[in-house]
């Protein structure tokens, strides 16, 4: 079992103990602990289930590496799944339950998987596919739907608070271990600016785990010294509980601080996002401890053999009584003689060289431990933890030469760079043959806007394994990015430690070397997506070379620790099977980030009102309280119609229909682009950019316009007034304006950039009412000032006047087919005008109405609507708009693709009306089908409906759709299937889109 | 996230500041032109590795569309400068010749 030692645990503070509940059992640590210390001390060995046959699993690392022990994090609205044991810090009351289980941990159901494991190989998922399309729905989905996932979704929303911080610096050194600090050194003394970041709670990595000195002092003094000395420096700044989270182009560094993770409800935020621009980058990463490939090496029990020493030394935990060592270099010893002299036993070392030689070897042997050269694991015994191990020869098949009971086992299969951050931005990989492991090759390092280096190793996670060599490196590199980020010549010499000598490690990539296939099977390399040596194997056989392509076909490295100890082993396995050098075969790419973050810390303050800033336009206040119901319309929030007390949206939009088609109705139409052009070639201009003609456009006269991409379609539409000579004024639709700007700004900047033009956007500074109904004319008589009479304003045209005292720009345009004004007054003046409207008009039966009763009215008249009738795909030539396209330009923007034999195929889908023979409204967006099917044996479509509403005023369905031939069919009948699952079909026949009022009489009075 | 200085305003924008608007120094073809030749103009575009000429506007600045002469593999950027040009300036172009001999030139 595993077990608190009675000393021991040089980060933990035994005088303030710590309480918490895992499954609801009451447990407890130590100030200083992980949880996974502190569950290995309360003997809690098992953490959770595996994602694919829900194998008994345990802790394996002691940090951001851990693969298996996930669990589901606090409660309520502080709930989070999927929480590494190893880099969360124990507070007092922490409450965590393991996950991916049913019905319990001890007892989980879904283990019939493990037994199955033999029908769910790799690319299981993908075969799913191959089978009968029923199968799949009936049969693959609810199964792998009820036996995947990891941990569960929170249901409430996040209780904590969370944000961006934006630092600017010289250097930034990611990593605050002996090497980190070592670099820290050295740019510190430099005197440029430096941010070091550590994404534990604690300084100096695992050096003082693995022994040695510093300058004749312990490597914990050392830090203690570094550290002070670091704090005395102005340009230094330390920060802990901070990943180096991505680095990406020009120097962009993401650091992810977890600032009260550990403190929860302490009213600081929790995680805090650090936006950074440096010059130079250190990544002082360190390095991974890599797993053996032997038989049960999943088996709770099992895990790295550093973690194994970390546990004891760090946290004083024992993993077990008895653990068995089994190593392929040096490093494993570390582990065997810190479990001795804790106390521990330690019945033998399984080294896979054919030697054990080195002094560390030696030192074993003189603790008292039995050493084993050139043997190996044949299997692990045991189900929920380890009972012992049978040993063999590393050289051959597995037959076991003996049985040793243990309790623990610690691996150590050697040790690979932390290359992440190194890679992120494009810096390149060499296989380091006699480490076996791939570390940065400093000769291609990711490069910079003035196209030099910007990034540099230092340390282990430049491949430095000892820490000699490390110190050395690091201090260089600290150097050296300093000087790159400008600062000052670092003379004083850096931090040094004897050199050690070590026997060569040996590769080791299955243990034994001939295994068999069910030995194999047993042999996990991706403990948390259940990738077995045997998968990536069958992979190869199946014709996966690339190794991005295993990846996704075996799920290999794919999970939420993205592979960090399984992503070398399954290249190796991998490179085996197509006999080939692990560097031809290469790595995955290396994303960031380095592991999970928060989307609390990525969405940072951008929460709730804050997200995304809402318009409003100067009314807008009216129609909260109105109690207006509002709907988003670009960024801007616009009424879409006003309820009455007891009565539903519904009836409101036919209320509103009904009575501006008699009375009188005021909308709210500020939120309609306005854009002034203005120029001496403000008219060769706009007739680029509209498809009419727009030059010759009278003064003080309106003209509808459509605008098309060069690729020829619609883009959008809107009413143009000619103000004076050389301006115009562009209205757009509501949240188009500023694409349109951008259009125009676009053309007069970078293609016509000797025309005399220039474009504002004057939206929000102008509130515009349309004021439209019957009662129109009377209600703007009342109020008084300028003649709004037919001869003196006609139907489009404009003038500028007082109305009722207010300064007031009135266009007769209409899109309703009422008679209609519509009136621009200043921002300013708007809300005061509305209220002016209301209470004039309220003898006249004034009402305001939404943006349903403007779609209803523009439909019952055949207006088209951008984004309804048109999607991106649909040229004004579909629509009958051929009218509004000018024959007589030379050029405006989307003519020449307008041109192409596709859009001039007579084929393609027309609008028309439709009206349903049993009056009833079409569903939005329904196909009408034709005869036959098409090559896949569905029904040919020959039309959809783009616009479909409950007309009040014709009292039945209206809508408008593109068919096939549609003009040419007038009276014809055709069925549009519903969707419903109703299984019914609606008939319509093609009609004139126009319902209502076809000659104008209404809006031309 | 790239770093490109504007050339209207001398500010070191950061991508989020900038819209990126593909491949420069596109000719237009209008009413008139063959199929080919319009076809390049809107659906062929360069997609170089190394040297590459684009179009970026400093959208949250000035409002100014530029020129960037960069690397898309190196990163580096090379310069910019403004829109309303046919080609890019001689000096960089001699600049980018001199660091990457092997470059074909800009078109």
């Amino acid at each position: 079992m595993s077990t608190r030692l009675a000393q021991g645990g040089r980060l933990i503070d035994r005088s303030k103990p710590k309480n918490f509940t895992f499954n609801g059992k009451r447990m407890k640590g130590y100030e200083g602990d992980t949880l996974a210390a502190a569950l290995l001390g309360e003997d809690q060995m098992l953490m959770g289930r595996s994602f694919k046959y829900h194998r008994p699993r345990g802790v394996v690392a002691s940090g951001a590496e851990e693969p298996n022990a996930l669990v589901n994090l606090g409660q309520g609205e502080r709930f989070e799944p999927n929480q590494r044991v190893t880099t969360t810090e124990l507070f007092d009351g922490l409450t965590c339950t393991s996950q991916n289980h049913w019905p319990s941990l001890e007892f989980d159901v879904g283990v019939v998987n493990n037994y199955a494991a033999r029908f769910l190989p790799a690319g299981f998922y993908y075969k799913t596919f191959m089978a009968p399309a029923a199968a799949w729905k009936h049969v693959f989905e609810p199964v792998i739907r009820k036996s995947a996932g990891l941990g569960q979704v929170p249901t409430e929303a996040d209780a904590d608070r969370y944000e961006h911080y934006y630092h600017h610096t010289d250097v930034v050194i990611i990593g605050g271990g002996v090497a980190g600090l070592a670099s820290a050194l050295a740019a510190g003394r430099s005197g440029a600016k430096v941010l070091v970041m550590e994404q534990t709670h604690h300084w100096g990595g695992r050096a003082p785990v693995d022994g040695g000195e510093i300058d004749g002092q312990s490597v914990d003094a050392w830090i203690d010294a570094t550290l002070a000395e670091l704090s005395a420096m102005e340009n230094v700044t330390l920060r802990t509980r901070m990943m180096g989270s991505g680095v990406y182009d020009h120097g962009y560094v993401l650091g992810y601080e977890r600032v009260a993770d550990h403190t929860p409800g302490d009213g600081r935020p929790r995680h805090r996002l650090w936006r950074i621009r440096t010059k130079q980058i250190v990544t002082a990463t360190g390095a991974i401890e890599r797993p053996l490939s032997f038989a049960g090496n999943d088996i709770p029990g099992v895990m790295l053999a550093s973690a194994v020493r970390d546990y004891a030394v760090n946290w004083g935990v024992s993993i077990g009584d008895r653990t068995v060592v089994v190593t392929n270099n040096d490093d494993g010893y570390r582990t065997a003689l810190t479990l001795k002299e804790a106390g521990l036993d330690v019945p033998v070392v399984l080294d896979a060289r054919s030697e054990a030689t080195g002094p560390l070897a030696e030192a074993a042997r003189a603790a008292g431990i039995r050493v084993e050269p050139g043997r190996a694991i044949a299997k692990v015994h045991g189900g929920k933890r380890v009972t012992g191990v049978s040993i063999c020869l590393q050289a051959g098949e597995g037959s076991a030469l003996e049985e040793i009971k243990c309790d623990a086992v610690a691996m150590s299969g050697g040790w690979s760079p932390v290359v992440h951050m190194w890679s992120h931005c494009g810096g390149k990989l060499i296989w380091d043959e006699a480490q076996a492991h791939f570390r940065p090759d400093p000769n291609r390092a990711p490069t910079s806007h003035d196209g030099e280096a910007f990034v540099v190793t230092a340390g282990t996670a430049s491949g430095a394994m000892s820490l000699a060599a490390t110190l050395e490196d690091a201090y260089a590199a600290g150097k050296a990015a300093a000087k790159a980020a400008g600062g000052k010549a670092v003379r004083k010499a850096g931090p040094k430690a004897d050199a050690e000598s070590e026997q060569p490690m040996a590769p080791v990539w299955i243990m034994p070397q001939g295994a068999s296939i069910k030995k194999r099977m047993k042999m996990w390399l991706d403990y948390q997506n259940d990738v077995k040596v045997s998968d990536v194997q069958l992979a190869a056989r199946e014709g996966y070379e690339s190794v991005e392509h295993t990846k996704r076909y075996t799920t290999l490295g794919m999970a939420t620790d993205q592979g960090k100890l399984s992503n070398i082993n399954g290249l190796a396995v991998l490179s085996d099977a197509l006999d080939q050098e692990i560097p031809t075969t290469g790595t995955t790419t290396f994303r960031p980030p380095y592991t999970p973050i928060s989307f609390g810390a990525i969405a940072g303050e951008a929460r709730h009102e804050i997200f995304q800033p809402i318009r409003r336009t100067p009314m807008h206040q009216w129609h909260e309280d109105a109690g207006a119901y509002m709907e988003p319309v670009g960024h801007w929030r616009r009424p879409y119609c006003y309820a009455k007390p007891g009565e539903t949206n519904e009836q409101a939009v036919h209320r509103e229909v009904l009575n501006t088609r008699e009375n009188l109705g005021l909308l709210d139409a500020s939120t309609l682009g306005k854009l002034i052009v203005k120029g001496p070639d403000a008219g060769k201009f706009m007739d680029m950019m509209y498809t009419n003609m727009m030059s010759n456009l009278a003064v003080g006269k309106c003209r509808y316009g459509l605008m098309c991409s060069e690729n020829g379609f619609l883009s959008d539409d809107g009413v143009v007034a000619r103000i004076d000579e050389d301006t115009w004024l562009c209205h757009t639709t509501s949240g188009g304006a500023d694409r349109i700007h951008a259009w125009m700004e676009e053309w007069l900047q970078t293609e016509w950039w000797d025309w005399k033009v220039y474009v504002a956007n004057v939206t929000e500074q102008l509130a515009q009412v349309a004021v439209v109904g019957p009662n129109a004319r009377k209600v703007l008589e009342k109020l008084g000032g300028m003649d709004v009479s037919k001869e003196t304003l006609p139907f489009m045209q404009w003038k500028d006047g007082t109305i009722g005292g207010f300064d007031a720009r009135v266009y007769r345009i209409s899109f309703s087919g009422e008679l209609s004004y519509e009136i621009a007054v200043p921002a300013s003046q708007g809300r005061a005008f509305w209220d002016a409207l209301l209470e004039a008009g309220e003898e006249f039966g004034v009402m305001p109405y939404g943006t349903e009763c403007l779609h209803i009215m523009r439909a019952e008249k055949g207006f088209i609507m951008i984004g309804d009738e048109t999607d991106g795909t649909v040229i004004p030539q579909d629509l009958g708009l051929n009218w509004a396209i000018s024959k007589k330009k030379e050029d405006f923007l989307g003519k020449r693709a307008q041109q192409r034999s596709h859009m001039t195929d007579p084929n393609r889908w027309k609008l028309v009306g439709l009206e349903t023979l049993d009056g009833s409204v079409l569903p939005d967006g329904a196909y009408a089908v034709g005869e036959g099917n098409n090559v896949h044996g569905q029904r040919n479509m020959i039309g959809r409906v783009t616009s479909t509403y409950y007309s009040p005023t014709l009292k039945k369905g209206i809508a408008m759709g593109l068919v096939l031939h549609g003009p040419d069919r007038m009276g014809e009948v055709i069925s549009f299937p519903t969707v419903d699952g109703s299984n019914t079909v609606v008939k319509a026949r093609i009609c004139d889109p126009v319902f209502y009022d076809k000659d104008g009489e209404k809006q031309n009075v | 996230m790239l770093i490109l200085e504007c050339p209207y305003c001398g500010v070191m924008a950061d991508e989020t500041d900038l819209h990126g608007g593909g491949e420069a120094h596109l000719k237009r073809f209008g009413p008139g032109s063959s199929d080919d030749d319009f076809e390049t103009y809107l659906f062929h575009r360069a997609n170089p590795k190394g040297v590459h000429f684009e179009r970026w506007r400093h959208v949250s600045g000035c409002g100014k569309w530029f020129h960037a002469a960069r690397n898309t593999m190196t990163l580096e950027v090379y310069g910019t400068y403004p829109a309303q040009t046919y080609e890019p300036p001689k000096e960089l172009v001699a600049k980018i010749k001199k660091k990457h001999p092997e470059w074909g030139g800009w078109k």
